[in-house]
């Protein structure tokens, strides 16, 4: 069924170096906190998480799970299943024409919120399986999303479908959009519902872990995909994953978060070359590299993730961290340590 | 698994009642205030008697008592009419001798938890739910016929799930060809009509058996045609386990069939089979119910709801006597309970749950 | 053989040296595709279509490729988890020399097992969660008869103890551990037997990036102080990359390409290895590597290509990659490549890093 619709032969290409975060601000998240009040307590998924999103820049969320970087999205969007609450924070949308717009004030249900949803911020979750609906064609969905958003016809929205089907690049997308998902390989999955999230030129783009399930040639493919579109559309795009190699491919800036606090934010190339926070340090230290020596033995970071209910007093990483320092490291600050570097550490600059 | 349970109220409230109705049935003979076979001339057809605390004047009386009865003949219907009369009250006491009965046909007892006790005369009417068109007592009926209907329920589930168990999970466990031969027959026997096979199974049985043996006839129906529920569940259950790691981690410390089987897959599942049975049984009640309104199960003399419903099958019934369906009202209320306690099962049961 | 003492196994079979422990040949593994009202065979993912590797004694064979490569297939075939289609695999048992793993009898297998254990990808399904810790590592033992009661308890704590877990959490249930800490009693237990070679399924991708390194460092721990030989299966290039002796990588079904580590890294001989390498993220910013952007998809192993299954996809290809399959020969000492260009290409690998 696939093989008709494999494009043309293997080719080579190479990202370009990060650039500077110098573009206009267009999504402005500050002091954002969400909790989810379960009956064995109060867990601070989102606990203060502040960062910016430019105009055709990456902006790269990466942390270990239960972290709270997926919360942090669905915070943004206003998604956060119950019984999550979003319980402080801003997050600030400026919108196409210019003005802005606060969206954690919005009713979650409301008329101005799902304007802005799928709309002016798009998004992509991991398993593209879940986000189509199994018993419609890929057709039938974007062309639904195209006229919900800009109340095109029929013929005009099929038309824009075929173009971002091609954007995308899928062969044939003709052939493509009368496909079920079913009939679709998880690389074309994917590529589709990147697709349908930029139906509507989005002028945000929250992918959360879209290349986990992937394969990693499959991977490659979909991250250059996200790149060269973004060069197209001047996108904003915040890329939130696990995987340190995908966040130096991608992205321009990166806030590390742990326990549901970000620890660290940083440039890419200052965070990968002078990372701050220990934990970033050890995290860097602790994955094995391609190209280095094998049996090396790896720098592990001692102990386990700590109890989301029971999160250590003063600084969260404590427990784990083999600069701690009693006394010193009760409440860490959240301080710029150098311009655009932040870090919440008491002992940062001390520790390397 | 339990304070999970716990968390489901009305699944906690239906245990209650589900147990509550388990109770009247073990100790039907107890409960009963009178010989539910017991004929009277007197109070055909009586309605319900309420047990009263306050009289008319509005003095209370800290014992509850009933009134006797006031008949008269309709002169165009020409039907006899109870009007409770006021003038005779009949104290109502509780684990009163009375009548005396076999318990059990075991022990012989005149023990009965409610009655008006050796001091009332003769013939006084106490038929708190009515009486029926022999004048037979409807509570002790019901009480009764909870005994019949609620066990077939059971020992039909028990033989349906022996038969799931054992081919749902030879169908599981071994797969292939044995696998597809029992699917075919789940599929055939689940595609037949369920009436007319009970009606054909129902009239196949000699009308001259004892009521015991037809008692144990339908059982045995119900539950040829009940067990492939179960089988399936079974049988999916040891798919999906037959597949998980630490199944597989059993197989290669060695571990033998029977133990992989009782050690590590069952202990998976029990509670799954525990919560399908539970949603099982009231299926069997209304099927026993449904044979026997349509004459095809159970016949009197012997009591089952269903026997009862079926007294109770004209419209006469519903204009004039509505107490003859109260044991509908019990069907209702057990099939319902049952379920709900299922579904909080499920539910506690589910591993997605957490 | 008229007698019942085990075998004494057979003679050496033929490419094996005296280093070996373990030697496939040919292996074969072909999943039939049912349809229809009988399940007729319609035709077969062939996931395993002949494989043949040596794994010496002491080392640890990387497995790599992408989902559907055949590799997770491949590592059931060792462990008799599968019967295969064909293809012999030997096994060099400590007590009854070589044995040929899918003939072996059923008393040959329960050796077997004792010999080769496994460690799983999915810390939450491999353990039962109504076992203890104690039950869960303690199986082996008292199944195979090697300890029981206050023996198996202190073996039990040694274990635990081994893998860094505190002997004092026996009694408790897995649900009450990490991710990470119930890796570490599937170790355990595949320990528990001290078994020559153990197989590594996956074993740190479902963990956390920061528990990853702790797991790796544990494993070359135990193969150090045990002798341990690994099969070590994975799809993340990086970590095979760090645990491996010799590395054989898959594309549907077939091993493409088996060289030792740094052969395999810094000049690969295959151009799917060399398309592999290229797109795995290097956490260097400052250097976004050239990439090789694959074309379509992994072939379905129902119905591949023909001739070399990757040619579609590949960048070198000739009009002989679409005709004839390319046979696995050793083009250096210990570097075996399936490409009919292997030798005219000149392909990059992994840039040796600081």
């Amino acid at each position: 069924m696939t093989t008709e619709l494999i494009d043309p032969p293997a080719r080579t290409g190479s990202a370009e170096a990060p650039r500077p975060l110098d573009t206009p601000v267009v999504l402005d998240v500050k002091d954002l906190r969400t909790h989810f009040l379960m009956p064995g307590g109060t867990v601070r998924a989102v606990d203060g998480v502040s960062y910016t999103l430019h105009r055709g820049r990456t902006l790269g969320i990466v942390g270990e799970s239960g972290c709270g970087k997926s919360v942090t999205a669905q915070s943004v969007l206003g998604i956060v299943p119950r019984p999550g609450r979003n319980v402080g924070g801003t997050v600030t949308l400026t919108r196409r024409d210019g003005t802005n717009l606060e969206l954690t004030s919005l009713d979650p249900r409301g008329k101005v919120i799902r304007s802005v949803r799928g709309n002016e911020i798009a998004y992509i979750f991991q398993e593209p399986m879940s986000a189509l609906s199994p018993i419609h064609t890929i057709g039938h969905q974007i062309t639904e999303v195209i006229r919900l958003h800009t109340g095109a016809k029929r013929d005009e929205a099929r038309f824009r479908a075929e173009t971002v089907m091609r954007q995308v690049g899928l062969p044939r997308p003709d052939a493509v959009l009368d496909r079920y998902p079913h009939q679709l390989s998880g690389g074309m999955r994917q590529r589709a519902v990147i697709g349908i999230a930029l139906a509507c030129n989005p002028g945000i783009l929250i992918a959360d872990e879209p290349t986990t399930a992937l394969d990693v040639t499959t991977e490659a493919v979909i991250l250059d995909l996200v790149r060269s579109l973004q060069k197209e559309g001047g996108m904003a795009i915040q890329f939130i994953t696990h995987n340190l190699g995908v966040i130096a491919e991608i992205a321009d800036e990166v806030v590390v978060m742990y326990m549901g606090r970000q620890v660290e934010r940083a440039p890419v190339s200052q965070l990968f070359h002078a990372p701050q926070h220990p934990y970033t340090q050890a995290l860097l230290r602790s994955m094995p590299r391609l190209g280095h020596r094998a049996h090396e033995r790896l720098e592990a970071i001692q102990g386990m993730v700590p109890d989301p209910y029971d999160v250590p007093p003063g600084c969260a990483f404590h427990t784990r961290c083999r600069h701690y320092v009693p006394g010193t490291c009760d409440s860490p600050e959240y301080l710029e340590v150098s311009p655009r570097h932040w870090v919440r550490c008491s002992r940062a600059g001390e520790v390397a | 698994m339990y304070w999970r349970f716990r968390r489901h109220r009305l699944a906690v409230v239906c245990t209650f009642i589900v147990v509550f109705f388990y109770i009247v049935a073990l100790f039907s003979e107890t409960i009963s205030p009178l010989d539910p076979n017991k004929v009277s001339n007197l109070y055909k057809y009586a309605p319900p008697q309420a047990i009263e605390f306050l009289d008319k004047d509005g003095n209370f009386s800290f014992r509850p008592y009933v009134l006797g009865f006031k008949s008269s003949r309709n002169p165009e219907t020409l039907r006899i009419t109870y009007v409770p009369d006021p003038t005779k009250r009949f104290p109502v006491r509780f684990f009163v001798p009375g009548e005396k009965y076999m318990f059990w046909g075991l022990w012989p007892s005149d023990i009965h938890v409610i009655g008006l006790g050796p001091d009332a005369p003769a013939n006084t009417p106490f038929h708190l739910l009515g009486t029926d068109r022999l004048g037979r007592d409807m509570l002790s009926r019901i009480v009764y016929g909870a005994r019949i209907s609620l066990s077939i329920g059971l020992i039909g589930v028990t033989l349906s799930l022996v038969f799931g168990i054992l081919l749902g999970g030879v169908s599981g466990y071994y797969g292939g060809w044995i696998d597809a031969v029992i699917q075919r027959i789940i599929e055939f026997i689940r595609s037949l009509p369920t009436i007319p096979v009970w009606m054909a199974l129902a009239a196949a049985m000699p009308p001259k058996w004892p009521p015991d043996y037809v008692y144990l006839g339908i059982t045995i129906i119900l539950s040829l045609l009940g067990w492939t529920g179960l089988a399936r569940v079974v049988r999916g259950r040891f798919l999906a386990l037959r597949e998980e790691d630490f199944v597989l981690a059993a197989r290669l410390s060695n571990c033998s069939e029977p133990r992989i089987i009782f050690r590590h897959m069952v202990p998976s599942f029990a509670s799954h089979i525990i919560a399908s049975i539970t949603l099982a049984v009231p299926g069997m009640i209304l099927s026993e119910t449904s044979l026997s309104f349509l004459g095809l199960g159970l016949r009197p003399p012997v009591i089952s709801w269903g026997v009862l419903l079926q007294e109770a099958q004209n419209i006469q019934t519903v204009a004039l006597f509505p107490w003859l369906l109260i044991p509908g009202a019990a069907v209702i209320l057990i099939v319902l309970a049952f379920s709900f306690v299922g579904d909080g099962l499920r539910d506690a049961a589910d591993p997605y749950g957490r | 053989m008229a007698m019942n003492a085990p075998a004494t196994g057979g003679p050496n079979p033929p490419g094996s040296s005296e280093d070996d422990l373990l030697v496939a040949r040919d292996l074969k593994k072909w999943f039939p595709i049912r349809k229809g009202f009988w399940s007729r065979v319609v035709g077969h993912v062939k996931a395993v279509d002949g494989v043949s590797f040596n794994v010496r004694r002491g080392e640890t064979l990387g497995l790599v490729g992408e989902s559907g490569c055949g590799k997770t297939t491949t590592s059931r075939l060792v462990l008799r988890a599968y019967d295969p289609t064909g293809g012999t695999i030997h096994f060099k048992d400590r007590k009854l020399g070589w044995i040929d793993i899918p003939t072996a009898r059923r008393s040959e297998l329960r050796d077997i097992r004792r010999n080769v254990q496994m460690i799983f990808q999915d810390p939450y399904g491999s353990l039962n969660p109504r076992m203890t810790l104690r039950e869960i590592i303690g199986e082996p033992l008292l199944v195979n008869g090697i300890a029981s009661g206050s023996a198996l308890q202190d073996r039990v704590a040694e274990l635990l103890r081994l893998v860094g877990l505190h002997p004092e959490y026996m009694s408790r249930y897995p649900h009450a551990f990490s991710g990470g800490q119930r890796q570490r009693v599937g170790i355990a237990r595949a320990l528990a037997l001290e078994p020559q070679l153990v197989v590594c399924d996956e074993p740190v991708s479902a963990l956390d990036v920061s528990i990853q390194a702790q797991t790796l460092n544990l494993l070359e721990d135990l193969q150090g102080r045990l002798g341990l030989t690994y099969i070590f299966v994975a799809h993340d290039l990086s970590v095979v990359q760090h645990v491996s002796t010799r590395v054989a990588v898959m594309y549907v079904g077939r091993i493409v390409e088996l060289a030792p580590t740094a052969d395999l890294f810094f000049a690969p001989r295959h151009p799917y290895t060399e398309a592999l390498l290229s797109a795995v993220p290097t956490p260097d910013p400052d250097h976004r590597g050239t990439r090789i952007f694959l074309a379509g998809e992994v072939p379905d192993a129902s119905n591949p290509p023909t001739g070399c299954h990757f040619h579609p996809r590949c960048r070198y290809a000739v009009e002989a990659c679409r005709t004839t399959v390319p046979p696995l020969v050793e083009l250096a000492p210990g570097h075996q490549v399936a490409c009919h260009r292997a030798t005219e290409l000149s392909l990059a690998g992994v840039v040796p890093g600081s």
